[in-house]
């Protein structure tokens, strides 16, 4: 290829490129993981309310995905579509872009969540109404939208059973697809009570009772709001479908009555094909609800003329999903299709609940994809930066995962990543120098034996440790430490016992083996 | 066969019980134990905890240990350090090593047992010939059940053992709660799984609560230990390892030792 200088020009170095920019909203939380779930452990109703809940789904989950003969190989399309999609994001967001506007759709590209909030403000202003019906949405949570609505005078009215009972409540969801799991329906018969105009006043907790007062309050809604704002499972670049599933209805509703339909949707949902959904339909309610079916999916492509919303729009939500996908090793946590399974089976997650995040992702996939939506500071105290380690690394989330996301490696890469930026801290020296001790045999014995003596002092004559200072305070507060033993193995080894002890053992075995030879023979004899 | 035999630092150090144990069911088996006398750790704790670059000589120094080809398998009773061996040393070395590092951590890996894998899948064996008159219930510690994927070997191998009373435990799979410097840095968290495990295991009646992890273990055992439970942790390889003519005597409780 000739250049049109003639070559030999030198152009410089190309400049590093600078790393996109983090999300705003709902995706950071006031305080470090360890600080906000000791608060929440000591909370039994919610611990009770969770393990119920998340043991019931975990059961209906194995059954539904048991009974699939070829459920692995559905996580491995499942994994095989989200890695081709964010491999060629771009041209498919594009792709996705042109066909909703040939089917009469309008889309906005919003780089954060100030962005996006923006958008659908001015397009609720621009339809003259000052309220809104709402699908049950993370990505809206994710950036604050009924916030900022209502920092302009604009009424969002959540209709999704379990968030509306969080946004009567003035709550927070805690989890991803039950947002009120933290809630029981005595609490609910209160806060429904307290929060909905004329409701009966003698309302019970019998949860048939409960539903009828929502159903009747939300029907009002569903007949007169002239603005739904919905979020998206997927949206299909091939035809410019877009798709959302739920168990009520109440989506359908939003997303048939009105007059204007606002879809603020992340980018990272979008799918090349639709065939795609033949994949993900399944895998989607198996995982989430432990249903085979989920009762309705509505599937929109633009608008249709005298049928539903006569304007839609779309807003592509960026919000620190460019900067995830920055991340070689990372980006993997975009695959996600906020199903949930992984909160299901987190042991951790099981006990401290969807608060201790502090993001509106909560549990493992919350613990990798909050800090990289957002940024972990490597400044101390920022409580993204606690995420990563709030797991055991037991692995439970990565075998729940339909898209096969190796979590508890993505944790460990954070980690390090965390490591790598926080400079010096007393835990990397701490680390360092067990490293160096551990790298020197020599050493590393030397250090067994002068912390043996100590040790066992310490543990005194029943040879246990029961108390130990700070950092170890933790452990001790509830676990007990044996006493080092007197002598290592290597020693052992080394001893005459040792020896003595592993030749003892090896003629036992020999003896076992011509014993049990001899038996065959005279049991050959026998039979002749 | 010619075994290598890592003690990891914990067992080395705090649980040397565990490894003699191993050493002696092998040399019962039949084969060569050898210890490199120059292993430590093979850095479990720094990768997990975030760090990569200062684990690095530990995994050298493990791949020079056990890289010896006169030796046919390496084998430790531990099945997080096996997890560690197999599946993040070679993440530290694709990261902060040089190609030979990378050949050795690939040519080590290969070889690479946590016990029950060895003596089910290499060995062929599942009746040890072992003795143990106790009632025994065991934890699939995570890192065997779900990074290794032991499945039921450790269970094929109890079941063999000669005399044993073996109780299934409720909700087995579930982690208890150690995860190493997690116990420290959520450390409530980690004690209320530990106390729904321990509930687990009083349940069983079991007089031994076993696994194939002497961390998990010592977490397991601390925990029965504070509530004076009564029951006591041993290691798989010490069943596996105790016969008619050594029985392994039942140890003190862990709140009265």
């Amino acid at each position: 290829m000739s250049s049109p200088t003639g070559g030999g020009t030198f152009l410089g170095l190309p400049a590093v490129p600078s790393r996109p920019p983090y999300g705003t909203g709902n995706l950071r939380g006031d305080r470090a993981f360890p600080e906000a779930a000791r608060e929440e452990l000591g909370n039994d109703q919610l611990r009770r309310n969770l393990a119920k809940a998340t043991r019931t789904i975990r059961g209906k989950r194995l059954a539904v995905t048991a009974e699939l003969p070829d459920w692995e190989q559905l996580r491995e399309a499942g994994a095989a579509i989200k890695t081709d999609t964010m491999n060629r994001l771009p041209e498919l967001l594009e792709q996705l872009e042109r066909k909703v506007t040939e089917h009469g759709g309008t889309v906005h590209w919003a780089r954060d969540g100030v962005e996006a909030n923006e958008i659908v403000t001015r397009l609720v202003q621009e339809s003259g109404s000052d309220e809104v019906i709402k699908v049950k949405s993370m990505a809206t949570q994710e950036i604050g939208l009924n916030e900022h609505l209502e920092s302009r005078g604009i009424t969002a009215h959540e209709t999704d059973l379990a968030e509306l009972i969080v946004q009567l409540a003035g709550d927070r969801p805690s989890h991803i697809l039950v947002p009120a799991i933290h809630r029981n329906r005595e609490e609910i018969r209160d806060i429904f009570r307290a929060g909905i105009p004329g409701v009966d006043p003698g309302l019970d907790a019998v949860p048939a009772h409960l539903a009828a007062a929502a159903r009747a309050h939300l029907r009002k809604k569903f007949m007169t709001v002239p603005v739904a704002v919905s979020g998206a499972n997927f949206g299909i670049a091939e035809t410019g479908t877009l798709s959302v599933v739920e168990s009520e209805g109440n989506g359908r509703m939003c997303l048939t009555l009105p007059r204007t339909l606002i879809t603020v949707m992340g980018i990272e949902k979008v799918l090349p094909r639709y065939r795609d959904l033949e994949v993900f339909l399944q895998l989607l309610p198996r995982s989430s609800t432990g249903e085979r079916m989920n009762p309705y999916t509505s599937m929109w492509t633009g608008v249709t003329p005298g049928d539903g919303p006569q304007e839609f729009h779309l807003v592509l939500l960026d919000n620190g999903r460019t900067a995830a996908l920055a991340d070689r090793i990372g980006r993997e946590a975009l695959n996600c299709i906020r199903c949930s399974a992984c909160l299901n089976v987190c042991p951790v997650y099981e006990r401290t609940g969807g608060h201790s995040y502090g993001s509106t992702y909560p549990g493992p996939i919350g613990a990798v994809l909050t800090p990289q939506l957002a940024g972990m500071d490597a400044a101390k105290n920022d409580p993204n930066s606690s995420l990563p380690y709030a797991s055991s690394l037991c692995g439970a989330c990565f075998d729940a995962c339909p898209v096969k996301i190796d979590i508890p490696s993505l944790l460990v890469e954070l980690r390090h990543q965390h490591t790598e930026r926080s400079g010096t801290t007393a835990e990397k020296l701490v680390m360092r120098a067990a490293a160096a001790v551990m790298r020197r045999p020599a050493l590393f014995t030397a250090a067994q034996r002068v912390t043996a003596a100590p040790g066992r002092l310490v543990a005194g004559r029943d040879e246990v440790v029961s108390r130990l200072p700070p950092p170890f305070d933790g452990w001790t507060d509830s676990r007990d430490l044996p006493a080092p033993p007197r002598q290592t193995f290597r020693s052992w080894l080394a001893s005459e016992e040792g020896a003595a002890t592993l030749r003892e053992a090896a003629e036992e075995g020999r003896r076992d083996r011509e014993g049990r030879a001899a038996g065959r023979e005279d049991d050959d004899e026998e039979a002749r | 066969m010619r075994i290598g035999l890592f003690a990891t630092c914990l067992g080395d150090t705090l649980f040397p019980d565990a490894v003699k144990a191993t050493a002696v069911l092998l040399a019962r088996l039949g084969h060569e134990v050898v210890f490199p006398p120059e292993q430590t750790c093979c850095g479990q704790m720094h990768v997990n905890t975030g760090y990569q670059r200062e684990p690095v000589p530990l995994v050298r120094n493990f791949a020079e240990q056990f890289g010896d080809p006169s030796l046919d398998a390496v084998v430790m009773p531990s099945g997080s350090c096996a997890g560690s061996v197999r599946h993040q040393h070679e993440i530290v070395a694709a990261r902060y090593g040089d190609a030979a590092l990378r050949a050795r951590v690939a040519a080590v890996k290969a070889k690479t047992y946590e016990l029950s894998e060895l003596l089910v899948d290499v060995l062929g064996v599942t009746d040890v010939g072992a003795y143990f008159p106790h009632r025994v219930t065991y934890h699939p510690t995570c890192h065997s059940l779900r990074m290794l994927r032991v499945g039921d070997k450790p269970l094929r191998l109890l079941r063999a053992v000669e005399a044993i009373d073996l109780a299934e435990l409720p909700e087995a799979d579930t982690c208890c709660g150690f995860g190493g410097t997690f116990a420290l840095k959520n450390a409530g968290t980690s004690a209320a799984m530990l106390r729904d495990k321990t509930d687990a295991v009083r349940s069983t009646g079991a007089d031994v609560c076993t696994a194939g992890d002497s961390s998990c273990l010592m977490h397991i055992g601390g925990g029965l230990s504070r509530i004076e439970a009564g029951t006591r942790t041993l290691h798989l390889a010490q069943i596996l390892a105790s016969t008619r003519t050594a029985p392994h005597p039942l140890p003190q409780p862990e709140a009265t030792r």
